[in-house]
């Protein structure tokens, strides 16, 4: 965000002058010069702690599984092991023989659907449960008992009632992330100031404007917060429902790498995971930013 | 002749629990309309209880508030609020805040360009038109309580009710404001019932005045009426001899209740 932030200054600045006077564009040009200088600085202070780390555990690591009798490969056989999944992430030979791109976008496919329905759910229900003190009094110990089950004991049940793998595991990342999103919610919805309630019934809203016009950015943050814990469980949970169900999709490309003995493999798919699960964070917190822009701030 | 706005033998109790507190008991006023009716009273009280009452978003639990002869219990924008802490929309836009009021009070009377020259218009009426885009976090409070006030005006409320609308305010900022809600009275003649605290202002500012005993179980101990002509200007106000004893009754007031209170 501040990196942006920082980019479109200049960018915004230099037009300006241009359209006015010839003599003036040096010193908004030194300015932006200087300004990526800062820039540079303030992503190499990000970068480089995280990089110099990532460094010394891979050598740490090489040093450490390089003998004869170790269990685990070290980075430079991973690396020489998974050249043709790396190199070639998108082929395409049929059945589950693809590369890792078609298994993290089934991955993904699946997340996005499960999740949504759960944004959807856990929006609509916690508005509910903190809207109506019935309602939160009826549900509110349901939903303390239920959020407490493990996704996959979740996954012999579906299972039985869909009779499927793929929507099976769509409903496993559904009941896994509902739950954030759903007590998130309705402590936003709990904490709209009174003040936002008193405006809303001067002016006359209706209960739908009321719920678009009040709630919803009000409680904006806090919906924000559970969606962000949702997208992370989701993640968790689809990794492990796939090594369940089978067919394309990155938990099972996992499990059969180990069925296989491709070691190599495990490795390089769970750097992916990790890296399609931090990306996936970073979107929701984005997207919330963007969203709850000023709200914080009153 | 009947009044404008009636309160009738209003009174208020709070039960939490197995306690239950009387708050207001048999409060009544009427109120003309044009008026400046300012209520002041030790905190406490129960100001913000009885505005609340007037406004429908506090039920009475005897009596009752009469606009026009109508019996008035739910919140409605023909008694439109101006709220202590300006309680403006943070995710809106200023220009928002006061169209909200305007796009539903006019729905139907107005097309969509004359509700936004209302909305414009309100907001020249309290000099906010030039930050129309801007955030209510990114104006003073002084500016966001003009903006308050600017949504409250738009919905042309047959009363409008003021709670303590200048108290979080610096004294200076107070004083502006307190000349642009005059200058607005003036200019519009709309009814005003406004909680306060300040003797100065209530005095500057209003016809009449409702002293509140202190609470439990408030009453109106006396009202006062300001015979001061309009317009007023507050540095000439403050040699004169009328404002002066308006004053002094006040100070009398507050002063003997308070006294009372700590001897009881
Ligand atoms: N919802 C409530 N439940 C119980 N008691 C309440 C409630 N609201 C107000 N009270 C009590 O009613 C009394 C009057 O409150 P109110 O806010 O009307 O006072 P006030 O005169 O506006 O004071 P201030 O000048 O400090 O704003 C207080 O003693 C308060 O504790
Ligand atoms: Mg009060």
């Amino acid at each position: 965000m501040t990196l942006q932030a920082i980019k479109t200054e200049p960018a915004m600045a230099l037009p300006a002058p241009s359209a006015a006077v010839v003599a003036l564009p040096p010193t908004p040009k030194r300015r932006s010069a200087s300004r990526w200088l800062g820039m540079l600085r303030h992503a190499a202070v990000r970068v480089v702690p995280p990089l110099i780390v990532v460094v010394l555990l891979l050598v740490i690591w090489e040093l450490t599984c390089r003998g004869a009798g170790s269990t685990l490969p070290p980075p430079s056989r991973v690396l020489s092991d998974t050249r043709d999944l790396i190199v070639d992430p998108f082929y395409d030979h049929g059945g589950i023989d693809k590369g890792l791109f078609w298994h993290i976008y089934a991955s993904l496919k699946r997340v996005a659907l499960g999740y949504s329905l759960a944004a959807v759910a856990g929006i609509a229900l916690g508005t509910l449960v903190g809207q109506s003190i019935w309602a939160m009094r009826g549900l509110d110990p349901i939903f303390q008992v239920l959020r407490t089950i493990p996704p996959l004991a979740w996954l012999p049940l579906s299972l039985a009632a869909f009779r499927d793998g793929e929507p099976s595991a769509i409903f496993v990342i559904f009941i896994t992330s509902i739950w954030p999103i759903i007590i998130n919610t309705a402590v936003g919805i709990r904490n709209i100031p009174q003040d936002y309630r008193n405006v809303a019934a001067v002016v006359q809203l209706n209960p739908l404007e009321f719920f678009w016009k009040v709630m919803l950015p009000s409680a904006a943050p806090y919906i924000f917060t559970g969606l962000r814990i949702g997208i992370g469980l989701s993640w968790l949970a689809i990794i492990a429902a796939e090594m369940l169900i089978g067919g394309v999709g990155i938990g099972f490309f996992i499990w059969d790498a180990w069925n296989s003995s491709h070691i190599s493999e495990i490795i390089l798919a769970l750097v992916y995971v990790g890296i399609v699960g931090f990306v996936l964070d970073r979107l929701i917190a984005g997207l919330g930013k963007l969203v709850t822009h000023g709200v914080s701030a009153s | 002749m009947q009044p404008y706005l009636k309160l009738d033998y209003i009174g208020k109790t709070f039960t939490r629990g197995a306690v239950t507190t009387e708050v207001l008991k048999d409060v009544c006023l009427d109120i003309a309309r044009g008026d400046y009716v300012s209520i002041i009273g030790h905190s406490g009280c129960g100001k913000s209880t009885l505005l609340n009452i007037v406004a429908g978003l506090t039920r009475a639990t005897v009596g009752g508030v009469l606009l026009e002869n109508r019996e008035v219990n739910s919140p409605g924008p023909d008694r439109a609020v101006v709220f202590q802490n300006h309680s403006l929309l943070p995710w809106l836009t200023v220009y928002q805040n006061v169209q909200l009021g305007v796009d539903k009070v006019f729905a139907k009377t107005k097309s969509r360009a004359e509700r936004h020259d209302w909305t414009m218009h309100n907001l020249n009426l309290v000099q906010m038109a030039h930050a129309k885009d801007k955030r209510p976090s990114e104006i003073s409070g002084g500016m966001k309580q003009r903006v308050g006030i600017a949504r409250a005006l738009a919905m042309e409320p047959k009363v409008l009710l003021l709670d303590e609308p200048f108290g979080a305010l610096d004294a200076l900022t107070r004083a502006h404001l307190q000349d642009s809600v005059m200058a607005l009275h003036q200019k519009l003649n709309n009814t005003i019932l406004m909680i306060t605290h300040d003797v100065d202002e209530a005095v500057l500012l209003s016809d009449r005045i409702v002293m509140m005993t202190n609470g439990p179980s408030a009453r109106i101990g006396e009202v006062l009426e300001v015979p001061l002509p309009h317009p007023r200007n507050r540095l000439e106000l403050a040699s004169n001899p009328t404002y002066l004893k308006c004053r002094q009754r006040v100070l009398e007031f507050l002063y003997e209740r308070h006294r009372f209170v700590e001897a009881a």
